[in-house]
Formats: structure tokens, C-alpha cells, sequence
């Protein structure tokens, strides 16, 4: 049987960022989750869609691909995709407290996502865009919670 | 955003949800108050706050360096389950105290 599976695709203005993190919440929730692990999914997702927003297409409005799965052992898998400016180097883009988004902005996005989700796999190439790929184990009822 | 100044304390009651969508409004209410007010205290209460992002992180630390020009201090108060969680991994409570709520 086929996993259960949805795609999304949205313009990368700043209001979308609600919208995506309550579309993939709702998603998760044929897992039963928790709701802190709702809360841990929203968080990590709507860092992702932010840094679309913010660094993939900084002086323009682009495309926001957003897939997710529902893989065996309970786990949920999540993907945000962009065609936007590309990441140059990624180890320094994921150095917690690195940002080139200016004084408001605290440069934990990755942290926070890494924190949030068991995995987080990211794939850049520069002019072409980027994608981030993060699973999360969502606990069973029979689980000790 | 609700406030209440009572002399030296300002506390802002924030509401909603902090992302970096919303983060923006939220900045400049907040600035607004704290150059109006003059406190040496700012509380930032998170109770009815619902969601928020690595953007509250931000809008935090860029508050804590606002008030720090004048020597304010900063404190935030009911951080309940994630918002707390951030708060930790960015290591807030070494620029505001910060207090857990339910």
C-alpha cells in the first residue's frame, strides 16, 4: 500500500508561513501527536519557510514546494523546497548564531530545527535553490509518553 | 499587544502568534512603548502568546539591546512549553531573567 502522502506549493510571501505550519500540523494528525510534538512540528517548519521567505528569495516572491510523508514507525517526513538563491556553504549556514538576515534576526533557524526534528538533511546548490528534508519519530499511544 | 506602565515598570502583554510575519508589528509596538515610557524594567509577558519561532528569539534579543542603551533590564514571564524550549536553546537567560510558566 502506498504511504500517505500531500503537496503543497505556495508563494514565498511572509503570511504563508501560518499557513504552511498549520497545513503540515494537520497532516501529522492522523499520528496522533502530542501536543508538544505538534508544537515541535509547526516550529521546525515555519524556520524552514522563513528562511524561503527571508534568504531564498530576498528581494522577490518565489515558489515554496512543501511535501510530506508518512513513513512506517510512526514517522512523519517533511520536505521544503525552494528555487531560490542557494545556500554557498552550508556547515556556516548551520552554525547556530550565523545570519546574514540583519539585527533582528537570530540566526538559530537550523538550530531550532535540528532541535525540534530527529533529522534534519539540507541540500543546496547555488542559483538552483534549496531543500530541506527533517523526519520526526511521532510517539504511539502504547509508547511510555 | 496590551501594556501597563506603573513608573518604572513596563510590562507589554504580548498576544498571538510570533513569527517573522508578525514579528515586525510586534517590534515596533514594543519600541514605541519603551521610548514613550522610559522604564527602567521591561516585562515582556507571553501567556496569550499560541506560537512562536526563532523570529520571538529576535525580537528578544533586539529588545534586550534597545533597553540595554538606556541600562534597562529585561524579564519575560509565563514561557509555557515550546516558547520556553527556544528560549533555552538560544540561551535567553543570560541577557533577561526569565520565568516558566504553567
Amino acid at each position: 500500500m502506498e504511504n500517505n502522502k500531500f503537496a503543497l506549493k505556495i508563494t514565498s510571501r511572509s503570511c504563508n508561513e501560518s499557513f504552511a505550519r498549520v497545513t503540515v500540523a494537520a497532516f501529522a494528525a492522523a499520528l496522533d501527536p502530542t501536543v508538544e510534538e505538534i508544537a515541535d512540528i509547526k516550529t521546525a517548519v515555519s524556520e524552514a519557510v522563513t528562511n524561503c521567505s527571508v534568504h531564498a528569495y530576498p528581494n522577490s516572491i518565489g515558489l515554496v514546494y512543501i511535501s510530506g510523508e508518512i513513513l512506517k514507525d510512526n514517522v512523519i517526513k517533511i520536505k521544503i523546497r525552494d528555487k531560490g538563491c542557494g545556500i554557498e556553504d552550508i556547515e556556516q549556514a548551520m552554525q547556530p548564531l550565523f545570519t546574514t538576515g540583519g539585527e533582528e534576526r537570530a540566526g538559530l533557524g537550523f538550530a531550532v530545527m535540528e532541535s525540534m526534528m530527529d533529522s534534519v538533511r539540507v541540500i543546496s546548490k547555488k542559483g538552483k535553490g534549496t531543500s530541506v528534508t527533517m523526519k520526526k519519530r511521532i510517539s504511539r499511544k502504547d509508547d511510555a509518553r | 499587544m496590551r501594556i501597563n506602565s506603573t513608573g518604572e515598570v513596563l510590562t507589554v502583554y504580548l498576544q498571538g502568534e510570533i513569527d517573522h510575519h508578525t514579528a515586525r508589528d510586534m517590534r515596533e509596538g514594543i519600541d514605541k512603548a519603551i521610548s514613550f515610557y522610559m522604564p527602567s524594567l521591561l516585562i515582556l509577558d507571553f501567556a496569550e502568546i499560541s506560537f512562536m519561532d526563532s523570529s520571538g528569539i529576535g525580537l528578544v534579543m533586539g529588545r534586550y539591546k534597545n533597553l540595554k542603551k538606556n541600562g534597562a533590564k529585561l524579564s519575560l514571564c509565563n514561557l509555557k512549553g515550546n516558547i520556553y524550549k527556544i528560549m533555552k536553546l538560544a540561551g535567553i537567560e543570560r541577557l533577561a531573567e526569565i520565568e516558566k510558566g504553567d
